[in-house]
């Protein structure tokens, strides 16, 4: 392919784009998205302060490869519908990774411009090529074949099982994704709050895998419903499981059973995934009182603790370790920030307390110093002994992590796991012939991206397996 | 798919609704359960699976209508579908074989029983059913659960039918130390406490098949677990069925009451809606 010359004359220096925000007042009583996306004149300049290196790097840091540099020029030129395409030769998610990939990790974070200057923007340059395709995307609503190869089985719809979806319908494999709730997404859809991953984006880039072919299962736990073994026997060929980390882990303290104690999962299915935020004209309830404790520093505890301040309560994140090791996006930290979310770094709850009926009223704390370097090698909070105190509270969520979803490995002994974890080899495939895993079930808690990267090897493996191609490599030797 | 097949009321605010479930159906043990939401927008709410029919490929639900999610429920007719249905959940009730099992139901909760007592009785054990009625009116499903067990008695609260009281009180009228080995109780939570508080030193293994507040029922989010022991479990995927003689039932109690002021909320709300959507 000729290289087009390039139409205009690339300009780092120009300062990175800053995304525009719902002022932050007005976030405090709404479910409206916090971050609104920017303007085709910062597209402009955004796009244009990328150097078009002769080896992008951020394109490998991006796990699942997308043509960066190209999508960038696109959107330089203007062309937004065509940066779009571009995405989509690599993601189906554009408008979700786009908002909620945690981009300084990877593409942001090798980005030559970044040596000298800040890094390009580059998940908000890709969220905006996916605001703009929406339209188009419903215009391609029914213009794709449908598929007619042999049957793939997706357990689960979070990222690692839709991407692989993605792969598999181009292939032409008909894949069926099974659902344990009765929504679509995984975490995108019961974890992640819609003012920052508003629902409609969500269910377009899902209509999007529907109008290509792929079946979907809602209400359908594999394991329970039906096991790995009859989906076989009802002529599916190969199996990914991409069940996620679901089970919360708790706190292991006294009075974490009491009334206004929540994981973060509970907290967030009922208000994202049962809209509990707008009780009662939906019927799923959640209490949430005067005083909110959330306990713990990633993206659950951000997520629950803007959901608590936008339900009316004053909100206080406690985190054993300090802020520079709050694991989180960096976003959504200076977004809690700024709604009034306190934080009380190098503190953790011992106890809680109830009242007569049983409800929650007091937290007892105690403050940590950091010792030694632990094996994440960070250095791990002590207990000041004496440092004990007690903070009044009417709801607590605990936000401390999660494994992977059992169920699934309960009803099938003979897969191996570690720790609860599926093991897998480095293609993905697990110790049952023609059973893939990726994603958090494999992980333990990790990123949207991760889980799309492994989503696209085992969809890869997959087809190799199926098609015949790893047979032929044999047959030639 | 859900298809409502039948529909039958069998109590005040009591009805059976048999629902098409080929797969649920296929692979339902007694003492599971599925989650429902009647409605696109209802809550998810959990139900016994109280029979199933290869035949028709369906299963059966029992429901009182308490509130807000149960009265959409039974106010779908047949030929209806119910917008959700997942399952089958938990774990299967305890089996043994040849044991004198004493099983105990109170109110819906007699219609729970019905699939655990049989499967006792059909392992090979001698079984003794006690069921509890407000009122001989509101007695349920007396013939299946005769032709499925070796003994019935009935208690009402106001002696209308059978054994005058509560069932935790006929049972210490008939029984004591000795006389069972195993037993299985679902019901009402404070009934469920005073048949362990009974038995605590009778020698008998005693189940209890809990109801705490569930959301997901896999296992997700831990809004329902129970303290047994010293440990707190998920009832949706390690129970819902626990060592009656270990379960906090005073925790169970103040978690159930958790919502009560909101679910009455709820139960209003709809109330004011439905005028006009009806
Ligand atoms: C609150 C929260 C916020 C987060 N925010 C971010 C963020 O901003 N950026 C980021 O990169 N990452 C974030 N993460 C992490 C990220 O969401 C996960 O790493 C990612 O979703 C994992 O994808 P997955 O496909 O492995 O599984 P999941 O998204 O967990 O999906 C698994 C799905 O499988 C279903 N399932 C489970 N068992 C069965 C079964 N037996 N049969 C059928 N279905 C089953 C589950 O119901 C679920 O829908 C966040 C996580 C949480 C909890
Ligand atoms: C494993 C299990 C099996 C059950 N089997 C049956 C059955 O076969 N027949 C039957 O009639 N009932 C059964 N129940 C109880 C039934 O789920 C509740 O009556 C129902 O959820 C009430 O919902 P509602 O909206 O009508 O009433 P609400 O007014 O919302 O609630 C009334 C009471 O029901 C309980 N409850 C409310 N929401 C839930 C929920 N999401 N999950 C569990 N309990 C809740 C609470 O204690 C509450 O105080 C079962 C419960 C469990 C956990
Ligand atoms: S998906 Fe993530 S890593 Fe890849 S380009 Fe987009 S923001 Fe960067
Ligand atoms: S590394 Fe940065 S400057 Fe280079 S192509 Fe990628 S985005 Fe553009
Ligand atoms: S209902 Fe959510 S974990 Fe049991």
């Amino acid at each position: 392919m000729a290289v087009q010359p390039l139409q205009y004359k690339p300009n780092p220096k120009a300062p990175r784009q800053i995304l525009p925000v719902l002022n932050a007042e007005v976030r405090a009583v709404t479910s409206q998205e916090v971050a609104l996306g920017f303007t085709p004149e910062q597209v402009r300049v955004e796009a244009q302060r990328c150097l078009q290196c002769a080896k992008p790097t951020c394109i490998d840091a991006c796990p699942i490869h997308i043509d960066i540099k190209r999508f960038i020029a696109r959107l330089a030129e203007g062309e937004y519908q065509a940066a779009h395409d571009v995405i989509s030769e690599q993601s189906p998610f554009p408008g979700v990774c786009g908002r909620v990939c945690q981009h300084e990790l990877f593409c942001e974070d090798v980005c030559i411009v970044a040596k000298k200057w800040e890094p390009v923007a580059i998940g908000s340059l890709e969220r905006f090529a996916a605001d703009h395709a929406r339209l188009r995307m419903q215009e391609l609503a029914h213009s794709y074949p449908k598929p007619t190869g042999k049957k793939v089985a997706l357990v689960g719809s979070g990222p690692a099982s839709l991407i692989a979806a993605y792969d598999l319908v181009r292939n032409n494999y008909r894949v069926t994704v099974f659902e344990a709730l009765h929504k679509l997404g995984g975490v995108l859809a019961y974890g992640i709050p819609n003012f920052r991953l508003p629902r409609e984006i969500l269910h377009e880039e899902i209509a999007r895998l529907q109008n290509m072919g792929v079946e979907f299962e809602v209400d359908f736990i594999v394991g329970k419903t039906a096991t790995l073994e009859e989906l076989f026997e009802e002529g599916f060929e190969a199996v990914f499981i991409g069940t996620g980390a679901g089970l919360p882990y708790m706190m292991g303290i006294p009075g974490e059973n009491l009334v206004g104690v929540y994981t973060a999962n509970e907290f967030l299915t009922r208000i994202n995934l049962m809209e509990a935020f707008r009780f009662p004209d939906a019927p799923t309830p959640v209490r949430v009182g005067a005083h909110t404790i959330i306990v713990g520093g990633g993206n659950s505890a951000m997520d629950a603790a803007r959901w608590a301040k936008r339900m009316g309560s004053d909100v206080t994140v406690l985190y054993r370790r300090g802020r520079a090791e709050l694991k989180a996006r960096l976003e959504e930290i200076e977004h809690a920030e700024e709604e009034g979310v306190r934080f009380e770094f190098l503190a953790a709850p011992v106890a809680l307390f109830g009242d007569e009926n049983g409800y929650v009223k007091e937290v007892e704390c105690i403050r940590m110093e950091l010792g030694e370097p632990d094996e994440s090698g960070r250095r791990s909070p002590v207990p000041i002994a004496g440092s004990e105190h007690r903070i009044p509270v009417d709801t607590v969520v605990a936000a401390i992590g999660q494994a992977p979803n059992p169920t699934l490995q309960k009803a099938t002994p003979q897969l191996i796991t570690k720790r609860g974890k599926i093991v897998v080899d480095t293609k993905g495939e697990t110790s049952m012939p023609h059973v893939f895993a990726g994603g958090d079930v494999v992980r333990g808690g990790s990123t949207v991206i991760l889980a799309m990267k492994d989503g696209r090897l085992a969809a890869q493996a997959i087809h190799e397996v199926l098609s015949g191609v790893a047979a032929e490599v044999e047959v030639a030797q | 798919m859900n298809r409502i097949l039948a529909k039958r009321q069998l109590a005040p605010e009591v009805t059976l609704l048999e629902v098409e479930a080929p797969r649920i159906q296929r692979r339902w043990k007694p003492g599971m359960f599925i989650i429902i939401r009647p409605l696109a927008n209802s809550e998810r709410i959990p139900l016994t699976i109280v029979d199933s029919s290869a035949e028709r490929q369906s299963i059966t639900m029992v429901i009182q209508a308490i509130g807000k999610t149960t009265k959409e429920a039974v106010a779908l007719e047949p030929g209806d579908a119910l917008c959700d249905l997942v399952g089958p959940l938990g774990e299967a009730a305890t089996m043994t074989t040849d044991q004198k099992v004493v099983c105990m139901a109170g109110g819906v909760g007699v219609a729970e029983l019905l699939p655990v007592a049989k499967a006792f009785h059909e392992a090979g054990n001698h079984v003794t059913a006690l069921c509890g009625a407000r009122s001989d009116s509101y007695r349920i499903l007396d013939e299946e659960l005769k032709a499925s067990v070796d003994e019935l008695q009935w208690a009402t609260d106001d002696g209308t039918f059978g054994f005058h009281g509560n069932v935790v009180q006929l049972l210490k009228s008939l029984a004591g130390p000795g006389t069972f080995s195993e037993g299985h109780v679902i019901g009402p939570i404070p009934m469920m406490k005073a048949a362990a508080e009974a038995t605590r030193d009778w020698g008998l293994k005693l189940h209890a098949s809990l109801n705490p507040v569930m959301i997901d029922g896999t296992g997700m989010c831990g809004g329902c677990r129970v303290t047994v022991g010293s440990e707190v479990k998920f009832a949706c995927v390690d129970g819902p069925e626990f060592d009656a003689h270990l379960v906090d039932f005073d925790e169970l109690t103040r978690r159930n009451r958790a919502y009560r002021e909101m679910e009455q909320e709820s139960l209003r709300h709809v109330c004011r809606v439905g005028l006009d959507v009806r």
